[in-house]
């Protein structure tokens, strides 16, 4: 076990973010509010997360952990479209489909078929990963979609050029897609590349602050960090293609003003 | 009244192209036109005019299908827009953009690029027939190789002339299609475009311009389009 931590401790770090708010005001970056609502938020969340989990690690049934699953999944899809500029009418439960489905297959292979904890619904380890994998997922999610949605804005008449002359819509868009898809992993691979190296991963910390072995933490964080690329990929397809969907129609049109500039005139 | 409508029938069926049909379209809550009825036959160079803001190229765009219709049909050689598989549609009533969308690449492959939809799988680019058509617009054969993103606007007008041509629509719609050129290569690809419609057989083109020397020395027709009265 770690040492124990008082909340005079936690007081004591969090006296740190006056740097971020020194730093705001001296450069002017117009971020005290920020900076201050970040903190306190952040503080309350994990509080609040800490109470609930020491709850739902007791129980001994998969719906309360599910739904908890699920509130976090809502969560993550608002967080993403929240980072999104370009939005269209129904982008928040295409958010919510790409990364529920993504996140939740992946979790559900990597608890029950990989790490095989039984049983699968084990709230002690269901509910960190399926944590870390929605926080990444969201990640990639939130960034392809805005790529995808400011790129059809960017290239739109080259893609209408496209469509006038018979191009079919995935004819028309699907370099954008791709851009968007790729866009959604590079954050995962990036972070892959220098992992160990540069960054040492929280959840790896964390285990060896507990008290494990460096050798079990490294191999619990490295099947972690491949369900998570596999997340953020199918998670980021996902929300493009959807997004696909809502603004090439099935008769080839391209709909940008469902994104809420004019179109053209 | 069977005598008249049988004949228009029959004339219908031969040679009109496109036929619009009580077409209604607004902007926000301005309505721009509605009961709009239009026909372009084979061998015809249509203008559309009207001021500005009047939704000339909100007609066009609906012609072509980019739009969707608010009321109304459009009918091409007798079976509406709404039957036809849109690239399909799109490949013989073929829309020019007002402004070109930025290309990359050499002109050349930027002329060859439609010819990779499925569409057009059974047509093949023939640099020779593009390089001629350039020459009809004053352009020498060095100009394929030339850089695509560095085109002036009237250089891409040009090369967006040519890539529709190249694709042999039926009907071709063009949105100030030589609004960007020199009242000598306009001439020019007016000569271009005639001639292209006259060798035919079933070809037409409708035009928006604003130049109004150009409507009445181009133009076989001329379809006012005015703004619906409140």
């Amino acid at each position: 076990m770690s040492v124990p931590i008082s909340l005079f401790q936690v007081a004591l770090a969090a006296a740190l973010i006056g740097l971020n708010i020194l730093l705001s005001w001296r450069l002017r970056l117009g971020l005290g509010r920020d900076i201050l609502i970040a903190g306190t938020r952040m503080t309350v969340q994990l509080l609040l997360v800490g109470l609930i989990l020491g709850w739902v690690f007791a129980l001994r049934s998969p719906w309360p952990i599910l739904s908890i699953g699920l509130v976090m999944t809502v969560l993550a899809a608002q967080a993403a479209v929240g980072r999104t500029r370009g939005r269209y009418p129904g982008i928040f439960l295409d958010a919510f489909a790409a990364i529920f489905g993504s996140s939740f297959i992946l979790t559900g292979l990597a608890l029950s078929g990989i790490l095989q904890i039984r049983p699968w619904f084990e709230a002690q380890y269901a509910v960190p990963i399926l944590g870390m994998v929605l926080g990444n997922t969201l990640t990639g999610v939130s960034l392809a979609q805005d790529r995808f949605t400011s790129d059809l804005s960017v290239s739109h008449s080259a893609i209408e050029e496209r469509l006038a002359l018979g191009a079919t819509r995935w004819e028309a868009a699907h370099t954008t897609v791709q851009t968007a898809v790729r866009t959604g992993m590079v954050p995962t691979l990036n972070s892959m590349a220098v992992m160990g190296l540069v960054s040492l991963p929280g959840m790896m910390t964390g285990q060896i602050l507990a008290g494990a072995s460096p050798g079990v933490a490294v191999r619990y964080q490295i099947v972690i960090m491949f369900v998570i690329a596999a997340s953020s990929a199918l998670g980021s397809l996902g929300a493009v293609l959807l997004a696909y969907r809502a603004l090439l129609d099935p008769r080839d049109r391209l709909q940008t003003e469902r994104l809420g500039g004019g179109g053209p005139r | 009244m069977l005598g008249p409508d049988a004949v228009e029938q029959s004339v219908q069926a031969q040679d009109v192209l496109l036929s619009v049909r009580g077409l209604a379209r607004s902007v926000g809550s301005r309505r721009l036109w509605q009961g709009l009825d239009l026909e372009v036959r084979t061998g015809e160079r249509l203008a559309v005019s009207g001021p500005s803001g009047v939704g000339k190229s909100l007609l066009l765009r609906a012609l072509a299908g980019l739009d969707a219709l608010e009321g109304g049909e459009v009918w091409l050689r007798g079976k509406p827009q709404s039957e036809w598989p849109m690239p399909q549609f799109r490949a013989e009533v073929m829309y020019l953009l007002q402004r070109p969308a930025p290309a990359s690449g050499t002109v050349g492959g930027h002329l060859a690029e439609p010819f990779g939809f499925r569409i057009h799988a059974g047509k093949r680019y023939e640099p020779g027939e593009a390089a001629r058509l350039l020459h009809h617009l004053g352009r020498p054969p060095t100009f394929m190789d030339q850089d695509a993103a560095h085109l002036s606007g009237g250089e891409a007008q040009v090369v967006a002339l040519v890539r529709a041509l190249l694709l042999n629509p039926t009907v071709l719609l063009l949105d100030e299609a030589t609004s960007a050129l020199d009242a000598e290569t306009a001439e020019l690809a007016e000569t271009l475009l005639r001639t292209w419609v006259d060798a035919g057989p079933a070809r037409a083109l409708i035009f928006v311009s604003h130049d109004r020397t150009q409507q009445e020395r181009f133009a076989t027709r001329i379809q006012p389009l005015s703004g619906v009265t409140a």
